[in-house]
């Protein structure tokens, strides 16, 4: 992992100089799953290098979809990139397996946390460090590592992962990938079914792993507040397009992105009766 | 001491013995039904097609003989040497290691993600095209498997009981040695699961694929790794009950002794295996020296299902079964 000297600012505009190289590239995908359903229609997206990059939507926009395309895990879930081209450091990443991109610095934190329930939490995060062939040695630094950023998960690192609970799954999960050494993480939905406590406690180890230990991350959410917070940069996704993208900063001013995602507006909360004809004024717009 | 106890004492250690070889049969079921959720159907016949082979391998048959033969017109069934009985085992293991990378690549490969039914369907199918192949490659008819194992009663364990009771146990050498060579099969299994990182791998497979892909473990690898090690225990079993009573097509039948102590242990533990195999063993040994001659005997061939439903009423997870974790 690169270290990156620390940085003051909390969310807002792009550090300065990650403004410089384009780590991920996503040009236009299409996904279909099971041959018929068609899912992404046309996304894309860049993550600068260093940056946290948030890629925000309600329900089934296909945040979870965009970032298994890139992580190549669609083809165990039936689905398929039949359009647009993905890259990382400009080369093409679509035939790469998952396995072949942990071992190039891509590594996905999935949706809904899955540890391996029947092994400790130490064992969880070993399994991160399958690919590497670096020995013992740095392995056993980097645990540490992870446990200093986690020290929840030192106390509880001969625990089942099943056994422990939602946000020490999340530490679990999201410690795991470091283990592999990853240059980006793919990060879905940490936030989910976590006390806003413990989501912001979440956010902030990512920030710090993302200041001290230079991981870049895209990063999935419906909690777009807090992720508005954190990230850098952020893609708005609506059934399968992207339809706002902008600076973390501007996007939180914006006035369709208050109302209809942050929940703020002038007369306070929008019933649901609004947001839809907001969208059905929307499709006859686009 | 009355003379029933003593007996029930010589039928206890025999179904113990007994036991232990099912445990074994049912240790294969085990590993892969935990690492890929496969209900392994095709399990009975890898073993009879492991100690055929070992025994063709051995005698220096020629393999596809008779088909040979039958096409060509010729009358070859030696190639005229002997294989001695470790080089021969090695070959087999090997050959079973094959079974297994072709077993991936051309079935379980392009299942992945298909409903657990559909693979056991799948390896059903497997079962009788191994059958098949096992007939055209080396025949149908009964075998001898002489491995070397010692055979025989064991002199010293009726010595030493003739001397504590008047009556000297009749224990089989072949049990023992199946016994003993089971017990280090499943200790250096156990060793490799717990502490090996392929090992680390197989378990984190057995608990979530998705999870297993999105560190960068080779899902592909892990099960080619499964399905040989369960060929493997397979031809360990294949050697014992071979060694024991033939090699023909009813050793593929030892597949449904495994099914009630799976039933019993649970079919994701594999202390639960050993334990299972040792409690229908011993039950089913019982079972028959104290109740069976009042009911006319045989009772072995049901005993253990009985037994194994009635807990699966108060157990469903089995013993052993790994209790299903709920939690979000
Ligand atoms: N394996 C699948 N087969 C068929 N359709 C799928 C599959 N996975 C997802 N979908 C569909 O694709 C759409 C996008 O799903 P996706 O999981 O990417 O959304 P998401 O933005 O991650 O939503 P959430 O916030 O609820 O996680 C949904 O309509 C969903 O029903
Ligand atoms: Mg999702």
């Amino acid at each position: 992992m690169l270290d990156q000297p620390e940085q003051t600012q909390s969310g807002g505009a792009m550090p300065e100089k990650a403004a410089a190289e384009t780590l991920l590239e996503v040009t236009n995908i299409e996904v279909i799953y099971n041959h018929v359903i068609l899912v992404l229609k046309g996304v894309s997206l860049k993550v600068p290098k260093g940056g946290i990059t948030a890629l925000l939507g309600g329900n089934g926009a296909g945040k979870t979809t965009t970032l298994k395309a890139i992580s190549n895990l669609l083809h165990s879930e039936r689905g398929e990139v039949t359009k647009g081209m993905i890259t990382y450091r400009g080369e093409r990443i679509q035939h790469l397996t998952p396995s072949e991109l942990v071992d190039r610095g891509v590594i996905q934190v999935m949706e809904g946390r899955h540890c391996f329930e029947h092994l400790t939490v130490e064992e969880n995060l070993l399994t991160g460090a399958y690919t590497r062939r670096d020995g013992k040695g740095a392995i056993a630094a980097d645990l540490e590592m992870v446990y200093t950023y986690f020290p929840r998960l030192k106390e509880r690192r001969t625990s089942q992962a099943g056994y422990t609970s939602g946000g020490e799954q999340q530490m679990t999960a999201i410690g795991r990938a470091l283990m592999s050494r990853p240059e980006t993480i793919l990060l879905d939905e940490p936030s989910m079914g976590l006390a806003p406590q413990l989501v912001e406690q979440i956010f902030d180890i990512v920030k710090r792993l993302n200041e001290e230990q230079g991981v870049t991350f895209l990063l999935a959410e419906q909690n777009t507040n807090v992720a508005l917070r954190f990230a850098h940069y952020g893609y708005i996704l609506e059934s399968g397009r992207v339809v706002m993208d902008g600076p973390a900063a501007e996007l939180r001013e914006n006035p369709d992105v208050k109302e209809f995602y942050l929940g703020m507006s002038e007369e306070g909360r929008k019933s649901f009766r609004d947001v839809r004809s907001y969208r059905r004024r929307k499709r006859w717009l686009s | 001491m009355p003379d029933q106890l003593i007996f029930a004492m010589e039928v206890t250690l025999n179904g113990l013995l007994n036991g232990v070889m099912y445990a074994l049969v049912a240790l294969g079921f085990v590993l892969i039904f935990k690492a890929s959720g496969i209900f392994n159907y095709a399990q009975g016949v890898m073993a009879l097609f492991a100690a055929m082979t070992l025994v063709g391998i051995q005698q220096g048959r020629v393999p596809f003989g008779h088909l040979i033969n039958e096409i060509f017109g010729t009358d070859i069934h030696y190639f005229g040497w002997e294989v001695p009985a470790l080089a021969a085992i090695l070959l087999t293991a090997l050959v079973m290691i094959g079974f297994a990378i072709l077993a991936q690549r051309f079935v379980f490969r392009h299942l992945v993600g298909q409903e657990p039914i559909i693979l056991f369907m799948a390896t059903i199918g497997l079962a009788y095209f191994l059958e098949g192949v096992s007939d055209l490659m080396w025949g149908s008819e009964i075998r001898n498997l002489d491995v070397g194992l010692p055979q025989g009663i064991n002199d010293s364990i009726d010595a030493v009981t003739f001397n504590l009771f008047g009556y000297g146990f009749f224990i089989d050498n072949l049990d023992i040695t199946a016994a003993i060579v089971a017990t280090v099969l499943v200790a250096g299994l156990i060793a490799f699961a717990q502490y090996t990182k392929q090992g680390r791998a197989m378990r984190a497979v057995a608990d979530d694929h998705q999870a297993a892909l999105s560190v960068g473990i080779k899902l592909n690898y892990v099960w080619v790794l499964v399905w040989s090690l369960a060929g493997i225990v397979a031809l360990v079993a294949g050697i014992m009950w071979g060694s024991k009573s033939g090699v023909q097509f009813s050793l593929s039948l030892i597949a449904l002794k495994a099914l009630p102590v799976l039933m019993l242990g649970g079919f994701t533990s594999i202390p639960g295996a050993i334990i299972g195999g040792l409690i229908i063993g011993v039950g089913e040994a019982l079972f028959e020296f104290a109740i069976g001659p009042m009911i006319g005997g045989a009772t072995e061939n049901w005993f253990a299902y009985v037994l194994a439903l009635v807990f699966l009423v108060f157990r469903p997870q089995g013993l052993f079964g790994e209790k299903i974790i709920e939690r979000v």
